[in-house]
């Protein structure tokens, strides 16, 4: 029998025994996504016939005998990011209504290759400008632990997708925390790669040297199972990494941290942290050191500066790469009644196209790099990034792994800080780093706040291209919190209703 | 009080020009800057492009290694160093014709600087020698291409609507700036012709460009500005674009010399703007003012690596670096003992490869020549195709040396380039089946020759009694028995001595 509540490893397994079929395991989803997306609203598109058609072809092979890889015929939610072809990819805006590329993501195109299905694109604040989806200009996903709460942004409904067992997979990308923190939001596993671990080629840009494609799942093991199909080179994409791509499976496997040296950035903990984060966190230290590893305290000073150059360097990139959405050739054109010029069709297509926060984004960003201002704000925050590598370098002198709270707080109400772009900003102050340096970073769930009962993430980063090391580590504590907890902890989650 | 108008001459005996020139190149590399679409002028509109070129969300650039390799080629053409890092950098502004609506260019880190280039120009003392200052070398990628239709300047105003062709964007340029160049005066426009004449050989030499201004692979843009003679000031300048031949760019300076001149003579101020040249009238009319200068908010593109060159690698290319164009014109014109205006329609009809090609075969130079720029050029403007797509130096090479040895007449030899021409196979193939070998078997002749003598036995009584002028007829009688085969001073030699005149 399928069951959508097992983990993909676990689904591989039993497609690969013929258990059950792909297409019915993906039917499942496909229903279990009609019953309950209604309330979490994950999903912008859903591409039914698209993904039973993906999961035929993957059971035919299957029943050929053909050579399968680990995860075919395992479903999947793509976020709305992803380029797809003659799928509709918006990126959450406006501008982009209708638009349906003519070409497939390299990572698209390496699922399809793989035979993961791919059920359909998720919402996300628009252009992955956010941190709790309200900035989609398609409505707002819900936290499937509370659906007065968000799941977090940019990859919200992502994560509530996976959270909510509509997928058992996800893909997201991750600039400033746009993976990890709607993991921790929503209890699931979510990594951000080296940047360049990933092949950007086909994701919708929004800061280009700071975007990182890369998977959610509810294991570690599912997670790096992902990883793996998704990761390597592509000559498509310059700043893609040439180098072997790290074994984050058998790392995930691993189970051991012994001699490992943890360490806990100083920074990153204390009063500006939610005590039930801050206690969960503490706990999985404890168990950490149980496991033999050694913990150790480290100082990163620049990092207080880093939320301030992010919000430069970020919206400074954007700017530049936005404006292209000009109704010219694709996407959005309003007012084009035959008595105005291009540039003022342009203009009020942008207007109505671009919501609140890309709007402030562009102008923050356009600011930044004008002449006269540009070494002052541009370029200081350069400098900031170049102090927050070294932070990093240093830091990974004296531990094998860093490790800090995902997120300031438990999932926060939908509206509470939507009106507030500074206190919205600061649920990533954590996860920024992690992007400036251009290390890789993984959100382990690690529990519930005592105070109100949602998800605890964990923050596991490791030096760049050794992302083997955060899934060995979170591995290791997974297995550790699942043997004291008897369960997972999604099983926590309350029942959205429907089939079980 | 009113002003006479100055002309040129006048002009510049009040005012210094400053000139500055800005030259775009389209390389010819097969594929363009960023992505792998073919850049072949001409296609059909909007056919060669892809997501890259047509900045579709999420398409990313990768460099083209050929372009950098041409870049540096030129760097070191034009005695530049070359930069061991240097970055693409992005120059953002709104244009219906660019996809990305930013430039991907280089900005404050070109990949070459600090050349020059030394032009002879012809003045009342003689050739004088001006040395032009490189700036920069850089690569850029071009635009898209933008048609306006109705309205009655071609312009994007008061069209009534436009239509676009992206085949052209994202092919690779690069841009060649020169430093202001002092001192020409009243040679201004002699030198700026002069550079990019030289420059443009330069790439061709180099193979980098087809450098055809007329389809605007090599576009020329004019920086000019005025100071009273003396006064040591630099003024203010205007850019002139739109300069399609090398004509035009000598037409461009002198006459923006002289309209800056009679603006500054009526006391009028020069505004900092780009303007348009036009052909017709050898005009300048205002483009887009420059006096609000644009802010294009460049910064470093974060899609792509730096380049890093390896020192090896450029040494490699340097030693690909040919001789300078035109002292291998001089050396050639010396070796050929070429008239000046041979040679020049030589370089004009770009038929210096080849026809040193040919002579290097060991044809004799001024034949090799005459066949180049006489026949095979006939036939190529005949049949519409460049002369050195029609027959290979070696064939040429051979066809001369058989005329050299009396084997074909000239006349025979047009006939094997014809048959060459129109694919009959080698030259000695042609001969062989079309039976053009110059008639030189004396049995043969003498066969013709008693034939034409019974024939004409009065003539050849004539000839007989010493009447040596009568022989002519005989003689055209047998050329024309031989179909004109025959070496006719050989027939003559043969009948003479048959009627008892000969030695």
């Amino acid at each position: 029998m399928t069951n959508i509540y097992s983990s993909a490893s676990e689904m591989a397994d039993s497609l690969a025994k013929k258990e059950y079929s792909s297409v019915e395991l993906t039917q499942q989803h496909l229903d279990r996504i009609a019953d309950v997306d209604g309330k979490v609203s994950a999903f912008l598109h859903v591409d039914a016939e698209g993904a039973l058609t993906q999961a035929a072809a993957v059971d035919a092979k299957r029943v050929r005998g053909e050579k399968l890889s680990p995860l075919a015929g395992v479903p999947l939610a793509l976020k709305d990011i992803l380029a797809q072809k003659g799928i509709p990819t918006t990126a959450g805006s406006k501008i982009l209504e209708g638009w349906r590329p003519p070409y497939d993501s390299t990572v698209v195109t390496k699922l399809k290759e793989a035979g993961v299905v791919i059920l359909g694109k998720t919402n996300m604040d628009e252009f992955a400008m956010g941190s709790s989806t309200e900035n989609s200009a398609y409505g707002t996903t819900q936290n499937p632990w509370d659906l007065s709460r968000t799941p977090g942004g940019s990859s919200g409904g992502s994560a509530a997708a996976v959270a909510a067992f509509e997928a058992p997979l996800a893909i997201g990308t991750d600039t400033g925390g746009s993976i990890r923190q709607p993991a921790a939001l929503t209890g699931i596993v979510g990594v951000k790669p080296t940047y360049g671990g990933v092949s950007r080629y086909g994701v919708v840009a929004y800061s280009s040297s700071l975007d990182q494609v890369g998977p959610f799942g509810r294991t570690v093991l599912d997670a790096a199972l992902l990883h793996e199909v998704i990761a390597g080179h592509d000559e498509r994409d310059s700043t893609s990494i040439n180098a072997p791509i790290p074994q984050v499976v058998a790392a995930a496997k691993r189970l051991d941290v012994k001699g490992m040296k943890i360490g806990v950035i100083k920074e990153l903990s204390g009063p500006g942290f939610q005590a039930g984060v801050s206690q969960r966190i503490s706990e999985s230290l404890e168990l950490l050191v149980a496991a033999g590893a050694e913990i150790v305290e480290v100082s990163c000073p620049s990092f207080e500066f880093a939320l301030a150059a992010y919000y430069l360097i970020a919206p400074s990139e954007a700017s530049s790469n936005l404006a292209r959405f000009d109704s010219m050739r694709y996407g959005l054109r309003v007012g084009d009644d035959g008595s105005k010029g291009a540039e003022e069709v342009m203009s009020i297509t942008r207007e109505a196209g671009f919501g609140k926060e890309v709007k402030r984004r562009i102008i923050l960003g356009t600011y930044a790099l004008s002449s006269g201002y540009y070494d002052a704000y541009y370029g200081s925050a350069q400098k900031v990034r170049t102090l927050v590598k070294q932070d990093f370098e240093k830091a990974f002198g004296q531990a094998d792994v860093l490790v800090s709270p995902v997120t300031p707080t438990t999932a926060f109400k939908i509206g509470e800080k939507s009106e507030d772009p500074v206190a919205m900003y600061l649920s990533d102050i954590a996860t920024i780093p992690v992007n400036m340096a251009g290390i890789g970073g993984m959100s382990l769930p690690v529990g519930l706040a005592d105070e109100d009962g949602l998800p605890v993430g964990l923050q596991i980063m490791a030096p760049v291209m050794q992302d083997d090391r955060f899934y060995r580590v979170g591995g290791t504590l997974e297995a550790a919190l699942l043997s004291k907890w008897g369960k997972p902890l999604l099983a926590n989650i309350p029942e959205l209703g429907g089939v079980a | 009080m009113t002003l006479d108008y100055l002309d040129y001459k006048a002009a510049t005996e009040k005012y210094e020009p400053t000139l500055g020139l800005e030259v775009h190149v389209e390389l010819n590399t097969k594929s363009k800057m960023f992505c792998s679409c073919a850049t072949e002028f001409g296609a059909e509109p909007n056919t060669q492009t892809c997501p890259v070129c047509l900045g579709l969300p999420g398409a990313l650039p990768v460099v083209n290694a050929k372009a950098i390799e041409s870049s540096i080629l030129i760097g070191l053409a034009l005695n530049c160093s070359i930069a061991p890092y240097s970055r693409f950098a992005r120059k953002n502004y709104f244009y219906p014709d660019m996809p990305k609506n930013f430039q991907t260019s280089q900005y404050d880190e070109p990949i070459c600087v600090d050349g020059y280039l030394d032009v002879e120009v012809e003045t009342d003392d003689g050739a004088k020698v001006f040395r032009v200052d490189i700036e920069r070398v850089h690569m850029e990628e071009d635009t898209g291409k933008s048609l306006h239709v109705g309205g009655s300047t071609g312009r994007i105003h008061g069209a009534e609507y436009s239509l676009l062709d992206y085949n052209r964007a994202g092919i690779p340029l690069v841009e060649i700036v020169t430093r202001i160049v002092p001192g020409t005066g009243k040679y201004a426009p002699q030198v700026a012709r002069a550079y990019v004449t030289e420059l443009r050989d330069i790439l061709r030499s180099l193979g980098v460009s087809d450098v055809k201004m007329e389809q605007g692979s090599l576009r020329c843009d004019a920086n000019l500005s005025l100071a009273p003679i003396g006064s040591g000031e630099l003024g203010t300048r205007s850019e002139t674009k739109n300069v399609n031949s090398l004509r035009s760019v000598e037409r461009a300076v002198s006459g923006e010399i002289e309209r800056q001149a009679n603006r500054l003579q009526a006391g009028e101020r020069i505004v900092q703007e780009t303007r348009h040249f036009l052909e017709e009238s050898g005009q300048t009319r205002p483009g887009r003012s420059k006096e609000e200068a644009e802010d294009y908010r460049y910064f470093p593109e974060p899609d792509l690596v730096p380049i890093t060159p390896d020192a090896n690698w450029i040494e490699e290319l340097r030693k690909r670096i040919p001789e300078k164009p035109s002292i291998r014109r001089k050396r050639l014109q010396t070796e050929w003992d070429c008239p000046d205006k041979e040679m020049t329609s030589l370089v004009n009809a770009e038929l210096l490869d080849v026809v040193e090609e040919t002579i290097e075969l060991g044809a004799e130079p001024t034949r090799a020549r005459t066949w180049w720029l006489g026949e095979i050029s006939r036939l190529a403007n005949e049949k519409e195709v460049l002369p050195t797509s029609l027959i290979t130096t070696e064939f040429v090479a051979e066809i001369i040396a058989l005329i050299v040895a009396g084997e074909l007449t000239d006349k025979l030899a047009r006939q094997v380039v014809e048959g060459v021409v129109n694919g009959e196979g080698s030259p000695k193939e042609v001969i062989e089946k079309r039976g053009l070998k110059v008639v030189s078997d004396d049995t043969a002749l003498m066969l013709a020759i008693e034939s034409a003598i019974s024939a004409q036995p009065d003539t050849a009584e004539r000839v007989r009694g010493g009447n040596i002028p009568a022989a002519g007829a005989l003689i055209g009688a047998v050329m024309k028995a031989t179909g004109g085969q025959a070496d006719a001073a050989k027939v003559r030699e043969l009948l003479l001595r048959h009627l008892g005149q000969g030695e």
